[in-house]
């Protein structure tokens, strides 16, 4: 008796609630994301501002698993669209931008005069000289280094691949693997090449390589893979590193039986969480290998993109407009860990953060996506397995690189 | 004579009225049947057109489809990563018959009339209970470099850990291995019920004729389990070629795609984070059917002529 009159009494409340908000006839605004908790909560407090400043527009977030998010935009986007979305810039959105699934919004570039405040990601957000979506947040990737660990090899920190590779040598010999890695997810395994590459052949070549300009099997490639066997053949990697997992790699850092990773500054919590201080670790950007070129980075960008069967479009664009301001950029970025978008916004007090901020805005050479948001899907997907099967068996090189440039005649036709 | 004829003529009335009265026999089965059959037409017939007619065609899954012919099946066949998958398929296929024999043999162990057998059985049958997924995770641990059992008891054994899941010589065996675990179980189950109906009279029988051990087994045993054993190599046969979740789980395919099956190889190219190419998939999807309808109608062919008592 007692427990139903309880529930009709929050039947009642809820009731009210409802109707309460039916009477400020508010507008929807339907948001799908694939944020993790913390990301989640900063982007929450930004909506709750957003809402505060808007009061008729209500945003509706919906939440999905980061792996289940990739399959699911696919159904969405053609079932049942909602009026923002997040993706990721460059290369990846090209699908959906070629199948008219992202709506161009370059009026909201123009009109917000974003082409100057969000100058540096400009480049990575425009197809067919029109942008298609805002991107609110990117993060460097560099090597995160144990200090104990170099000091137990009584190495110094390198300046140049030369130095680099020496100092493996030392590592060697006192048991600790030089460079640590986890390709089990393939990804990581991207990061180093992308970076051999960079260093080795410059951003252009970067660029003109993930573009499908130049075939796999030519010379500079080869190259690159040279300074790579490097690492690679004297055992520098950590072994097995195709059965672990990121995670299981990081953990070998902190534990310093590895001294450095190549990561992107996402992992910074990973480290800390296992018990590493600011005191224990380090970030450098990866050395120089053919001296003189200009410097390119990886730094890859999140970003929020309307679908072309959104049904509140201009709340949408009011929506992305507030989200490339540089105050709301600063705060989403505080509490994200990484780096605001907009050159107006203030970069946190992390040290890594600094850092990179630093090593980012003073990248001339330019800055890249990432292996898997350079190249199209599907090159992406053999080129990591590539880079996986090198680490592993660089004696294959020669066929890595025939298969490789296979798939690119048939990718990019 | 007039009584004769009307009850005739009343006889031939009876019959006639209705079609459906008529046909009653003749229909009633087909109606019993409509159901099954139009769930088996919209899931089973019409998805395995649809994937073959797919099979010709370029497309993302999201943009316009173009017709490609027979383009999909000349590059599956040149194309290094069919093959592997193909291969390990058949690896598969051939280690997972071991299931058959060794379920046989856990079931004759386990057949016998001790306190708490009933157990001993469950404990068996266990790994046939929990999901694929938990079985390829408690894999995946048990092979883990650095911390996983196998990987330290061969480092203790040789001095040098093995790492199966990291090793293109060793991962399809690694995961054959974990899928036989709940396959000899399975196998074995359907030998336990088997072997509930072996005539005990014939075994008395055979005792005084004094067969004994392999004899008693090959001879007297085994012919009557052959539909247990019918049934566990079918269900073996098509667990070895369906094998996905365990690919999935513990190695998602790699290194480097060593470790493929063609099941896994059409997911990862139709539905993956890097596929998307549908009429690839296909065309590995049909390929596949292929395989499985030689043994699908080497099956049916002998359930048919077992029924006609041939």
């Amino acid at each position: 008796m007692k427990l139903s009159r309880k529930s009709a009494l929050l039947g009642t409340a809820a009731f009210a609630l409802m109707a309460t908000q039916a009477v400020a006839e508010q507008r929807t605004l339907k948001y799908y994301a694939d944020f993790d908790p913390a990301p989640l909560a900063a982007f929450e407090a930004a909506i709750a501002e957003f809402e505060a400043a808007n009061p008729d527009i209500d945003v509706v977030l919906q939440n999905f698993d980061h792996e289940g998010y990739k399959t699911a935009i696919r159904n969405f986007l053609s079932a049942d669209s909602p009026d923002l979305a997040n993706w990721y810039a460059g290369n990846r959105m090209a699908p959906f931008v070629n199948a008219g699934q992202f709506m161009d919004i370059t009026d909201v570039w123009t009109d917000n005069n974003l082409g100057e405040s969000l100058a540096s990601a400009k480049g990575s957000m425009t197809i067919d000289g029109k942008q298609w979506g805002v991107p609110y947040t990117y993060y460097q990737w560099g090597i995160y280094y144990n200090k104990d660990a170099y000091k137990q090899a009584g190495v110094e920190v390198p300046k140049t691949w030369a130095e680099f590779i020496d100092n493996c040598a030392k590592f060697k010999e006192a048991g600790i693997d030089c460079v640590t890695t986890g390709t089990k997810a393939l990804w990581p395994g991207a990061g180093i090449f992308d970076y051999m590459n960079l260093r080795t052949n410059g951003y252009d070549f970067h660029m003109e390589l993930t573009a499908g300009k130049v075939a796999w099997t030519d010379d500079r490639v080869k190259n690159t893979f040279a300074e790579w066997a490097k690492l690679v053949e004297p055992g520098y990697v950590t072994a097995n590193h195709a059965a672990l997992d990121w995670q299981d790699a990081a953990s070998l850092l902190i534990q310093g039986k590895a001294a450095n990773y190549v990561m992107g500054n996402f992992a910074v919590a990973v480290f800390k969480d296992g018990g590493m201080t600011n005191d224990t670790l380090g970030f450098m950007q990866f050395p120089e290998i053919t001296p003189g070129l200009p410097r390119g980075e990886e730094a890859p960008t999140d970003t929020i993109h309307i679908p072309a069967g959104a049904k509140n479009v201009d709340d949408a664009k009011k929506f992305l407009a507030f989200i490339a301001t540089a105050d709301v950029q600063t705060k989403l970025n505080e509490a994200l860990g990484q780096l605001p978008i907009n050159n107006q916004s203030k970069v946190g007090d992390d040290p890594f953060l600094q850092a990179g901020f630093e090593m980012l805005s003073t990248a001339d050479g330019g800055i890249a996506q990432f292996f898997d948001r350079d190249a199209p899907a599907e090159m992406a997907k053999v080129g990591m397995e590539g880079f996986q099967e090198f680490m592993v068996r660089p004696e294959n090189l020669d066929k890595i690189l025939e298969r490789l440039e296979k798939a690119r005649q048939r990718i990019y036709k | 004579m007039t009584g004769s004829a009307t009850t005739a003529i009343a006889a031939t009335q009876a019959n006639t009225p209705g079609i459906w009265k008529r046909n009653q026999r003749a229909w009633a089965p087909w109606i019993f049947l409509a159901p099954g059959i139009a769930m088996f037409a919209l899931y089973v017939i019409y998805p395995i057109i649809a994937s073959m007619w797919l099979s010709f065609y370029d497309w993302d899954g999201l943009g316009t489809k173009t017709w490609l012919g027979l383009d999909n099946y000349v590059e599956l066949f040149d194309d290094e990563a069919f093959y592997t998958s193909l291969y390990n398929n058949i690896i598969w296929l051939v280690l997972y018959m071991l299931a058959v024999p060794a379920g046989l043999f856990v079931a004759l162990f386990l057949n016998q009339t001790v306190t708490g057998i009933r157990i001993y059985k469950s404990l068996f049958f266990f790994p046939f209970v929990i999901s694929q997924v938990v079985v390829g995770l408690i894999f995946s641990w048990f092979y883990a470099p650095n911390f996983g059992l196998f990987y330290n008891m061969i480092e203790w054994l040789t001095g040098t850990g093995i790492a199966v899941l990291a090793d293109d010589r060793y991962v399809t065996y690694g995961i054959i291995a974990a899928g036989l675990w709940p396959q000899i179980a399975y196998c074995m189950i359907l030998y336990l019920t088997g072997l509930n109906n072996v005539a005990p009279d014939q075994i008395e029988a055979a005792r005084l004729d004094g067969a004994r051990g392999w004899k008693m087994l090959w001879h007297i045993i085994l012919p009557q389990l052959r539909p247990a054993t019918f049934i566990a190599v079918v269900v073996t046969v098509i667990g070895a070629l369906r094998s996905f979740d365990l690919v999935s789980i513990m190695t998602d395919g790699g290194p480097y795609g060593s470790s493929r099956v063609l099941s896994f190889y059409m997911y990862e190219q139709a539905l993956s984070e890097y596929g998307f190419r549908m009429g690839y998939g296909a065309a590995i999807a049909v390929v596949l059917f292929a395989i499985m309808m030689i043994f699908i109608s080497g099956f049916i062919w002998k359930m048919v002529r077992d029924e006609r008592g041939l």
